[in-house]
């Protein structure tokens, strides 16, 4: 299996990753050798089975409609990379 | 006997007896810590104040006899379980100065017991690896051979286990994660069935697959551990509902009858190193003597098994790394000047090349026109996966196997080649995709004189059983008594 620079381009943009002419030649040739291994999925007879998404048997966990502990401003915003006294900021969005 | 030697059980009988106190205790670690770490690199973080604290914290209920199982015992985490106030890296550069505002749940069970927190453990970035040189920050070494790598994701925590410098640690395993680098480095880990215990708090790789579970020096402190975190959480709608037994009460029950199944498809294996197979042979004989019986079974989808783990593991990494964008915590770049490039340039400078590897394959994996083709038909195998271990736990107890196909690799033999990474992962990453407990036991040494494990799979919720076998296989044996050579 061939992974061409576009497509690494692709889902490198899909991801929000921006990568330089060296990664994305690595990451073509890896990612090819990982897809081509993942391709021994083809010999399982998978007609009529059900996916797994998850092991519970659980469908939804529900609570009463109550407000719990939560995080003050102050701490939700302790760890932002930049911010105002009530906000995050970030870079321009619209030019 | 120094006391960074004790187990967690020795060690709470000289502290209950007031032969020692906590202080004393938890200063011997940090004393072994700051001469030999520097040789191992288990830990990201030492919080010396912070654990001195917690030791005369406990120290003072101890004398008020108020005594838990952990009162005053020094543990360490690996360093993506969330401690409020320290740092919390994920081994990444993205996270370097993370400070969590919360603790997560498992740390605020220990807490709340009165252990105490050394600090925190290397691993590979985000748990993504088999070898703890994926950390960003530095690799972590193998106490029983520096030039080996300690196993991965939780390195750091099997390190720090084997090298005497916490009593026990918690790890999290999503593919292997605990259960191997316990094997590589002598020492026991339990990654226990999915929803035993909360992930609250745990900082997310693979949300359907991630467990946190103990590294421990032997069997009744691993089963003290868990007593510690086990339990159903409202904060993690994961976390089940449902009775936590006493993993300390059944240990010496004995093995008569008790059927262990041998996967064919395991001990078949191309690769599978000949000490290592020696090794699982001579430890099954010591278990038939013990009373049990073994069993051939067959796990057909075996063959599927690594495929189906990095297709779902990938894909579930893309989603949920997304979060780091720059904007409400961690690192951001601080070139850019408008939000796209904002969250570009952070993510490509902030994340290493296995996590920007694995997010890529998951994007891929996911994207529009090959959903069906790898995430669907991945999420199709691994019901049959699972239904492979139901029909196999009709016939016997519980499964026994090699962790992985061979003892510790050197460092940096596979840093170029993820697939021959990954494929090392064949014998325990099955136990996630099933969501069953998977047990890592010393069995034996290579003829490096590398530790080798031996895994032992029960049935959904029945650690119990794991505990049991694993704790009179060593009562038998003495590979958890032997000592790295530090």
């Amino acid at each position: 299996m061939k992974i061409t620079r576009d497509e690494v381009l692709h889902v490198a943009r899909l991801a929000r990753l921006e990568l330089g002419d060296e990664a994305v030649e690595q990451f073509a040739g890896q990612l090819a050798d990982i897809l081509d291994y993942v391709e021994i999925l083809g010999q399982a007879d998978t007609r009529g089975v059900e996916p797994t998404s998850h092991v519970l048997d659980l469908t939804n966990a529900l609570r009463s409609d109550v407000p719990g502990e939560q995080l003050d401003r102050r701490r939700a915003l302790a760890n932002a990379p930049d911010k105002t006294s009530d906000s995050f900021l970030v870079p321009k969005v619209v030019g | 006997m120094e006391l960074t030697r004790l187990t967690i059980h020795q060690a709470r009988e000289r502290l209950k007896n007031r032969e020692i106190s906590s202080r004393e205790l938890t200063q011997a670690f940090l004393d072994r810590i700051q001469a030999l770490d520097s040789g191992i690199g288990a830990f990201i973080t030492v919080d010396a104040e912070g654990a001195l604290k917690q030791a005369e914290a406990a120290d003072r209920r101890i004398a008020g006899d108020d005594i838990t199982p952990l009162s005053g015992i020094p543990l360490a985490l690996k360093d993506l379980i969330c401690t409020q106030g320290l740092r919390t890296t994920c081994a990444s550069r993205v996270l370097a100065d993370f400070i969590p505002p919360y603790d997560a749940t498992v740390t605020a069970k220990l807490k709340t017991m009165g252990a105490v927190l050394l600090g925190k453990l290397n691993m590979d970035e985000f748990a993504m690896g088999s070898s703890t040189e994926h950390s960003a920050f530095h690799p972590t070494r193998n106490p029983w051979n520096r030039e080996r790598i300690p196993g991965g994701s939780s390195g750091g925590s099997a390190a720090a286990v084997a090298a005497d410098f916490c009593l026990a640690a918690l790890g999290s395993d999503t593919g292997g994660s605990i259960r191997q680098p316990a094997s590589h480095c002598g020492v026991v880990g339990l990654k226990p069935t999915y929803g035993r215990v909360s992930r609250f708090g745990l900082v997310a790789f693979a949300s359907s697959l991630d467990q946190i579970g103990p590294l421990a020096k032997d069997i009744p402190d691993c089963a003290l551990m868990l007593n510690a975190v086990a339990g159903y959480d409202p904060a993690d709608s994961t976390s089940v509902d449902r009775a936590v037994p006493d993993f300390s009460a059944n240990l010496d029950r004995p093995l008569d009858g008790l059927r262990i199944g041998l996967p064919r498809e395991y001990y078949q294996s191309e690769g599978l190193d000949p000490d290592v197979a020696g090794a699982l042979e001579r430890a099954l004989a010591t278990l038939k003597e013990l009373g049990a019986e073994t069993v051939s079974i067959s796990l057909p989808h075996t063959a599927q098994a690594v495929a189906t783990y990095y297709v779902i593991a990938p894909c579930e990494a893309s989603s949920n790394l997304a979060r780091y964008d720059g904007v409400k915590y961690g690192y951001r770049d601080p070139r850019a000047d408008e939000l796209l490039a904002m969250y570009r340039q952070t993510r490509s400078t902030g994340f290493g090349p296995e996590v920007q590897r694995r997010i890529l394959l998951g994007t891929y994996a996911l994207s529009a026109g090959y959903y069906d083709a790898y995430y669907g038909k991945a999420s199709q195998v691994r019901t049959l996966i699972r239904d492979d271990f139901t029909r196999a736990f009709g016939d016997c107890d519980l499964i026994a196997s090699p962790v992985a196909p061979t003892p510790a690799f050197p460092m940096g033999a596979n840093v170029d080649d993820p697939l021959e990474m990954y494929l090392a992962d064949v014998f325990t990453l099955a136990a996630n995709l099933a969501g069953i407990p998977g047990l890592s036991v010393p069995c034996g040494f290579s003829g490096e004189h590398l530790p080798i494990g031996m895994q032992l799979m029960g049935k959904p919720f029945d650690e119990a059983t794991l505990l049991n076998v694993g704790h009179q296989f060593q009562q038998a044996t003495d590979y958890h008594l032997v000592q790295p050579p530090l």
